[in-house]
């Protein structure tokens, strides 16, 4: 999977968990200051993101994913 | 389900202490707002027990409440669970104490397996009933958790209420009753949701406190996953499908885990009946308080397919679907 095609999966994760507009969604924004997510909508987010790759996130790995960026960047990572 | 006979829930009653305590309440003294708890969970405020009110306080007042709703329902009773997590004492068990009370004749005792034990309570009376070991079994879920939560800890005091239910289970008409039941437990999430008794610690040496304690995350986690499975298991045991289910009573711990499990199984909220605004989490009581309120709004007919589901300590999980009335 190339980058950008994981960045318009993350993007529909995003936009249905956070209910916010695609266009919103940008590499640089942040969940919580930019797109309003709260503490309970980071968590559905990275579960929303674990099914839509088939990955386990852990915690310490979720903590750090503050960013589409980081998480698209982690996903590909993880995705060899 | 198999066997020939059906089985089901012959009469239902469910109490909750009068105190009400609203969000605000929380504002004076720790730093959480009405708005942070509501967002996040869904509850505005909580009823909690007298000074004096203890767990088999609230289960003798829904008895009580299940006799004036149902004369004369106990009897053929040939024994009680008692599902809780907050027992009066380690022993004598609750349903003993209910068992004086009422003047049962027959067993009498305890089911610890968190906030599921009333669905789990169902099951074992479910078994019961068709093994021939009791002719109809009194089954109570009843929580008096305010009185071991750990007021100071903002994640975890502003969640939980006392309440109490109950419900006979025992013979109904052909094509009434329970359909499926699914059980299931998780041990190695021990750590995410403990209060401690006799031991200090658990196996893996995780230490614990004599106060409820949770990692919401994980538990949040977990609740959605299962929610999901549990009740798909359900409902394919059953025989039916999702559109099916006219009635979706979930554990009410928190709106937003009862709205993703609605949302994944596709069901709208005229379905789901939802009563965590104004209970908070009431674990073993918190299905047969909503499942009674619902009766009583006259959102569940005679036939209707219903669907059960809890989650919590152990890890535990439990789920149901029963086809209402034929009594």
């Amino acid at each position: 999977m190339t980058e950008q095609e994981i960045f318009e999966k993350v993007k529909a994760v995003i936009a249905d968990k956070l209910s916010v507009e695609p266009e919103k969604i940008t590499l640089e924004a942040r969940f919580i200051e930019d797109l309003g997510a709260d503490s309970l909508d980071t968590v559905e987010l990275i579960m929303g993101l674990e099914d839509e790759f088939g990955l386990e996130i852990s915690d310490e790995d979720a903590e750090k994913i503050r960013t589409v960026k980081d998480a698209v960047a982690y996903i590909q990572s993880k995705l060899g | 389900m198999t066997g020939g006979q059906a089985l089901g829930i012959l009469a239902l009653g469910a109490y909750a202490p009068q105190r009400v305590m609203r969000n605000e309440e929380f504002e004076a003294y720790l730093d959480t707002s009405d708005e942070w708890i509501v967002t996040r969970t869904g509850i505005r405020e909580r009823r909690i027990a007298a000074e004096d009110e203890y767990t088999s306080d609230l289960a003798f007042k829904a008895v009580e409440d299940l006799l004036k709703r149902h004369p004369g329902a106990l009897e053929g009773v040939d024994g009680v669970i008692v599902a809780t997590n907050t027992p009066d004492a380690l022993f004598p068990d609750t349903a003993a104490l209910v068992q004086a009370r009422f003047g049962i004749q027959g067993f009498a005792y305890d089911l610890l397996a968190g906030c599921p034990g009333w669905l789990y309570a169902l099951a074992q009376a479910h078994a019961m009933v068709a093994a021939g070991l009791a002719r109809k079994v009194l089954v109570v879920g009843a929580e008096a958790l305010s009185k071991i939560l750990d007021w100071n800890d903002r994640a975890t005091a502003v969640l939980f209420g006392d309440a109490g239910g109950a419900a006979v289970v025992g013979r109904v008409r052909e094509g009434f009753g329970f359909r499926s039941f699914v059980l299931g437990a998780d041990g190695t999430g021990a750590k995410e949701l403990y209060h401690a008794c006799v031991a200090p610690r658990l196996p893996d040496g995780t230490s614990m406190r004599n106060r409820l304690h949770m990692n919401g995350r994980e538990v949040f986690k977990f609740a959605v996953r299962v929610m999901n499975t549990a009740t798909l298991e359900a409902i394919e045991k059953a025989g039916l499908t999702p559109e099916d289910i006219k009635v979706f009573v979930p554990h009410q711990a928190n709106l937003r885990i009862i709205d993703a499990a609605r949302e994944r199984l596709g069901l709208p909220w005229e379905r789901v009946v939802v009563n965590v605004d104004r209970y908070g989490n009431t674990s073993t009581a918190s299905i047969p308080l909503a499942l009674k309120e619902a009766v009583d709004a006259g959102r569940i007919q005679e036939g209707d397919h219903v669907l059960l589901v809890s989650f919590g300590a152990g890890l535990t999980w439990a789920a149901a679907v029963l086809t209402w009335g034929g009594a």
